[in-house]
């Protein structure tokens, strides 16, 4: 029983498709609303030297504003069994199981330099994903960042962000 | 035949050791890029795009440059057959329609007749492409050197109305999506006044959104947490393909000669007529079905099935370079990164590089004929080894896949904040493709976005604001009524199923 319990909550829907489709469809209701109101700034006229820098977008914009809105409305009437799950919990959890951790790796970039963000994404990634020992996923994750290093740096000298262990190995 | 004057040209051009190195290479990386989930054509090539920029400032350069990426795009495209077959999982959205009867063959134990079957049938689609475009290019560069800013924004017009009129996403949808690739390319500084549009201050929004690092989250970022939801295993069939089996199918091939000429036609047509190779797989399989003998068969493991969607794809993919090179206007996202690359290197790509930039242009061409005998000679010696790639399980491919978007997207401006960009274009590449808005038009848009916007002003400004200089003469009048008439076409058709019930 305790099983199925488990299997019911994970394939519960964390958001509806109706729910995803308006949040979409307003968030690019909102990209059209930006893009007219700084076209309306700039200008969206015809001036003498000829159309305004905002003349364009401003029907972008008009554009966008109004496809959205007709995609809102597209997806009201979804309902019942047609409004199916757009993401379901254990699903979504995967998603942010990938999500999330890129977020910090990419956050940790600017700081350790992307060798050893890289190292450590993979392996802690590795071990909480694909639960390896400790000896695969550091051959893995070593053997990743440095292949990428005679990759870029030494065969097509391409220079990729460093932090303080390239500094104090001297390979700045 | 100056044309086959210029295609020996361009042998001499390709056929050096370093381009034949570079081919291989290419295929290898590509067919590698087609196979992992995640990667594909399009942001394949938008990350190793960097990698060329050293290499196209030597003399001919360009031409290895271009060699090198083009080559990844036909392993890519050769690639997406291998996932789609074993797996069931297709690698590439052109592979889908393989899986219909590719997957059943496999598991029926004919995995090698399928792969032979669709790595022979993408070479034939890959090979008449290339000889339309070899004779048909010439021909319509120099048309179009006459065109001038009114007839550049028909075509682009053009363009984005098939995307409207022929894409299987609704309507409005793919209007969207495709507007606000514009408005995403408007960001920045005006290419005609040098006004800053729509920075609200922001010192990394002064170039705007690259459409690089919007194509590696987009397509990079957004597919891996597309291919997350499945889970974490792939089962697939194994992969071995012995000589044997290889002439046996090949013998069986002639058989189908008509499927492949037609689906070689579908596949050209849509893909110098921006549709892409997607459409124009699924729809050569249906025309294939349609037409068969043994079309109720279809969907069983048919190896006819194979044939038809592999050989439109790659006709499709290989096409959509003419209108790329000889216009400035892609038919493809990856035909999109590789005019890019050409704005890059200091290439203007359109009806004057055929001019100026022979040794470039004949130089691609050939290499198109080489790189897919090369493609061949790969997918079919190794498909064991790129069949065990899939087998790498996720939880250690996926943080790779994250770590090579991530540094794709840092080398294209060397800023951390791209990298941002790629993680924020990821999310919206997973919405979006969840919700059925289209990626292609907004990735073409924020490509084509100022070129676009200049001629439509610079027409603007030949017309005093008036209109009707779309339809001042019969060629930009009749790709103006194309592109409207496409435009119309949802609305058209959905009026005709109401009337009719």
């Amino acid at each position: 029983m305790a099983k199925h319990a488990e299997d019911s909550a994970d394939t519960r829907p964390a958001f509806l498709t109706k729910t995803a489709e308006l949040a979409v469809a307003g968030l690019f209701f909102l990209v059209g609303a930006i893009v007219i109101f700084d076209s309306v700034r700039l200008g969206a006229g015809w001036a003498d030297d000829g159309p305004q820098p905002g003349y364009f977008p401003f029907y972008l914009g008009v554009i966008i504003c109004i496809s959205s809105v007709i995609n809102a409305l597209r997806s009201l009437p979804l309902s019942g069994p047609r409004n199916r799950a757009f993401v379901e919990r254990g699903q979504l959890r995967l998603v942010l199981a990938v999500l999330v951790p890129s977020g910090v790796f990419v956050g940790l970039v600017g700081w350790l330099g992307i060798y050893v963000s890289a190292i450590l994404y993979i392996a802690l990634f590795m071990r909480w994903l694909g639960k390896y020992d400790w000896w695969k996923l550091t051959a893995v994750a070593f053997g990743v960042s440095i292949s990428f290093y005679l990759i870029f740096e030494i065969w097509f000298k391409v220079p990729l962000p460093k932090g303080p262990l390239e500094a104090l190995l001297g390979l700045d | 035949m100056d044309e086959i004057q210029s295609l020996m040209h361009g042998f001499g051009v390709a056929l050096t050791p370093t381009n034949l190195m570079l081919m291989f290479t290419g295929v290898i990386l590509g067919v590698i890029i087609g196979v992992l989930p995640g990667l594909g054509g399009a942001n394949g090539v938008a990350i190793l795009l960097p990698l060329t920029f050293s290499m196209a400032q030597s003399p001919g350069g360009q031409t290895s440059a271009i060699i090198l990426l083009s080559c990844i795009y036909w392993g890519a495209l050769f690639g997406g057959a291998i996932t789609s077959i074993l797996f069931n999982i297709p690698g590439e959205p052109w592979s889908v329609a393989t899986t219909f009867d590719g997957h059943p063959l496999a598991q029926q134990g004919r995995a090698g007749a399928a792969l032979t079957a669709a790595f022979t049938s993408s070479f034939v689609g890959a090979f008449i492409a290339v000889i339309v475009v070899t004779f048909l290019s010439p021909i319509v560069a120099s048309f179009a050197l006459e065109f001038g800013p009114p007839e550049f924004f028909a075509v682009y017009l053009l363009t984005f109305c098939a995307f409207i009129g022929m894409s299987k996403e609704p309507p409005f949808k793919t209007l969207a999506a495709m507007m606000t690739g514009f408005a995403l390319a408007a960001v920045g500084t005006d290419p005609v006044t040098g006004t800053l549009r729509m920075t609200f201050g922001s010192v990394h929004l002064l170039n705007g959104f690259d459409f690089l690092i919007a194509v590696i989250g987009l397509f990079g970022i957004g597919e891996i947490l597309l291919t997350l939801e499945e889970g974490l295993a792939f089962k697939g069939a194994s992969a071995r393909i012995k000589l044997g089996v290889v002439l046996e199918t090949w013998k069986e091939l002639p058989r189908y000669w008509l499927t492949s000429l037609r689906s070689s036609v579908v596949g050209c047509f849509m893909g110098i007529v921006p549709g892409g190779a997607t459409p124009a797989s699924f729809m050569s399989y249906g025309v294939a079905r349609r037409f068969s003998k043994n079309g109720d068969k279809f969907g069983t493991g048919q190896v006819e099935g194979v044939v038809a969607p592999e050989t439109a794809a790659h006709a499709a993919g290989t096409s959509a370079l003419l209108p790329m090179l000889t216009l400035g206007v892609p038919g493809s996202p990856t035909a999109a990164v590789l005019l890019g690359g050409l704005l890059i290197w200091g290439l203007q790509p359109g009806p004057l590089l055929f001019v100026e930039q022979k040794d470039f242009v004949w130089g691609l061409i050939a290499s198109m004929y080489l790189g897919n005998i090369a493609g061949l000679i790969v997918v079919l010696t190794c498909v064991p080894l790129f069949a065990a790639i899939l087998r790498i399980p996720f939880s250690v491919i996926a943080p790779v896949i994250v770590v090579i978007c991530a540094i794709g997207a840092y080398t294209v401006h060397n800023s951390i904040f791209d990298v941002w960009m790629m993680v924020a274009f990821g999310v919206l590449g997973y919405l979006f493709k969840k919700l059925h808005y289209p990626l292609a038009p907004m990735v073409l848009a924020i490509v084509l976005g100022d070129r676009a916007e200049g001629s439509f002003r610079q027409a603007m400004l030949m017309s005093q604001g008036d209109m009707s200089i779309f339809f001042a003469n019969g060629l930009v009048g009749g790709i103006t009524t194309l592109a409207l008439a496409l435009l119309l076409w949802p609305l058209a058709s959905w009026i005709w199923r109401s009337v009719r019930g």
